[in-house]
């Protein structure tokens, strides 16, 4: 017990010396979750669009002004032929063409429909998508409440409009930022733990100190454990640091209790930090090290549901994200800091992630060698 | 009668096809500076690392202090100090954390550190840099702070790796002073050098050609046997039968 705390002793100092360590351990939660927010953002906005319209008419300049005045579309040009309209779209100066046709408004106020034709850009292909559902949702609103003017004008002839309402529980304004802003913060406590420890050990053996270590009679768990402590006291100094700012910048505070989350942090820090020191114990240079690290966490940020909804993964990724801890962590994020989820519904998460991290560190620990 | 501390029978290493360290057989004596000579290459640094307990052998025995390399490495590490061809102290920490650290991987009790800290502070003259950071200090004292480390625990054998590689002859001068006074101790001292000069001040030296021992016996009686005026004859004409290149 001693020994361990001679180990923690010297490396809290090393690392409270090591002032770029400390300027990074600082800054980068704090860079990130400014900027990033702002950027990675799940809404579609300024949309180009080319509108072709044949018919001159009161209806299509409504139609165009409304789906313009949506604040999601840009108008890339207007009034130009259909031939002219794909032309921009082969040079990526528009993504959507809207086509009205011919005697639109005669259509609509006598036999009470047309067709407009949406084309999409499927080079950009979420955007495009996202826009041409967009341009539906605005159509369809515009066709109801057409309808509703035509409906009560002709009286008798009542037709019945069903409407989909939907309502997002536990981000009721789906906002993005309440998905991202958590799950930056789940990214931020990986990666700190996935590479610090690591470069740490593999530092070590490059400088040669390592060496002093190993003829020493210090236990092997020891060394691992005066490598880990230190990582976890700083991997939970960032996420406070991250839960204060995304409460401060942008009003999220967690709907669970903070304990529930700390504990789960508590033993997702253990799993990311012993992956970084297994990986370390197979690595002599923080060159190998940093690309094994990003290959791992590559993976798993990018599996990790994030980004994209594990639901529609294919069958094979949806096994790695099973045993991937970054799909755990935003798992976990979404359900405490969002739902409201307590210590209950989270325990099998808990019960994954302390299996990893008792795997990974016992394998670390086994594989670091004293004699070779 | 003589103690033997280190005995090794047809100690190897194999490193695939490659024997770095090939049947080697000899005994250092308690208290004795014993020195371990080859060129670049020749298993010098494999056969410590394999009594440090640092590297396991491929064949043949070996006991230091009487604990078996194999069986109980862990054992052996608690007996011995070793410092190592690369400066291998923390540049990070201070002289004195430096010591402190050391001293508690070696389960020394607090009031040792303390007095230790004192007495290798005052020893090497340290105290205007005891606060200091190692890595600010010059070369030779790093080696001599290096090595006050390494004995600092009390070991029975103290394995020193090259240890005045790129030191200015009054600080080996030093140095070798502070290996006299440990071995006046009682501390074995086992060391590989490339200087002659230092060869001369050991009690009995080993050649090593190819990973085999080619010679053993003190410095006088090597001069005699192969007719040289000093140790670097005696090193040209063993080393220049060597096959392996550098």
């Amino acid at each position: 017990m001693r020994t361990l705390l001679f180990l923690l002793q010297k490396e809290f100092k090393q690392i409270y010396r090591y002032k770029a360590m400390v300027r990074i351990i600082i800054g980068m939660p704090i860079m990130q979750l400014l900027l990033l927010p702002l950027a990675a953002d799940y809404e579609i906005k300024n949309i180009n669009l080319a509108v072709v319209d044949n018919d001159h008419s009161t209806y299509s300049q409504q139609l165009v002004s409304t789906i313009i005045g949506s604040g999601y579309f840009r108008l890339a040009e207007y009034n130009q032929s259909y031939k002219k309209s794909l032309k921009l779209i082969e040079s990526d100066k528009a993504d959507l063409i809207l086509e009205i046709p011919e005697g639109f408004e005669r259509n609509l106020v006598r036999e009470n429909k047309d067709q407009v034709l949406v084309a999409v850009n499927a080079i950009n292909g979420t955007k495009a998508n996202i826009g041409a559902s967009y341009l539906n949702n605005i159509i369809k609103n515009y066709n109801q409440s057409l309808r509703m003017k035509l409906v009560t004008s002709n009286q008798g002839n009542q037709a019945i409009a069903i409407d989909l309402v939907n309502s997002n529980w536990y981000n009721p304004e789906m906002d993005y930022k309440s998905f991202m802003v958590p799950g930056i913060l789940a990214l931020l406590v990986t990666i700190i733990g996935g590479f610090l420890a690591a470069l740490n050990i593999v530092r070590e053996k490059e400088i040669g100190t390592i060496e002093q270590i190993n003829v020493t009679p210090v236990r092997k768990s020891y060394f691992i454990l005066g490598k880990l402590i230190p990582f976890w006291v700083i991997g939970n100094v960032v996420f406070t640091i991250g839960l204060v700012l995304s409460w401060l910048v942008y009003g999220i505070v967690p709907a669970g209790n903070l304990l529930v989350l700390y504990s789960f942090i508590w033993v997702y820090l253990l799993a990311v930090l012993g992956l970084g020191l297994l990986i370390s114990t197979y690595c002599e240079t923080q060159q190998q090290a940093m690309f094994i690290n990003f290959f791992f966490i590559m993976i798993f940020i990018l599996l990790g549901g994030l980004f994209t909804s594990i639901d529609s993964m294919p069958g094979w990724a949806k096994i790695i994200a099973r045993i991937n801890p970054v799909s755990y962590i935003i798992d976990v994020f979404r359900m405490i800091i969002l739902k409201g989820s307590g210590f209950k519904d989270i325990l099998p998460h808990i019960g994954i992630i302390s299996f990893m991290a008792l795997l990974l560190n016992s394998w670390a620990i086994k594989n670091y060698r004293k004699t070779s | 009668m003589k103690e033997e501390v280190i005995i090794t029978e047809g100690l190897t290493k194999k490193f695939g096809n490659f024997t770095a360290v090939d049947n080697i057989t000899f005994t250092v004596n308690k208290g004795e500076i014993f020195g371990f000579l080859g060129a670049n290459g020749a298993g010098k640094t494999t056969a410590m690392r394999m009594l440090c307990g640092l590297s396991k052998p491929t064949s043949g025995k070996a006991t230091v202090a009487g604990i078996d390399v194999y069986s109980q490495a862990e054992k052996i590490k608690s007996n011995i100090g070793y410092m190592s061809q690369k400066f291998s102290l923390y540049e990070d920490l201070t002289v004195l954390e430096n010591i402190k650290f050391f001293g508690g991987i070696y389960k020394l009790s607090d009031s040792r550190i303390k007095t230790k800290s004192e007495e290798l502070v005052h020893r090497l003259s340290l105290e205007p840099q005891a606060n200091k950071l190692v890595g600010s200090l010059p070369q030779g004292w790093k080696q001599k702070l290096a090595f006050s480390v390494a004995i600092l625990h009390e070991p029975k054998i103290v394995f020193l790796d090259e240890p005045t590689g790129g030191v200015d002859p009054l600080a080996r001068r030093q140095f070798w002073d502070l290996i006299y006074e440990a071995a006046g101790n009682g501390i074995t001292i086992f060391i590989t050098t490339h200087y002659m000069d230092e060869a001369e001040y050991c009690n009995r030296l080993s050649i090593m050609v190819d990973g085999r021992i080619e010679a053993l016996d003190s410095p006088g009686a090597l001069k005699q046997k192969y007719e040289a005026a000093n140790m670097d004859e005696v090193f040209y004409r063993l080393a220049r039968g060597a096959k392996r290149a550098e």
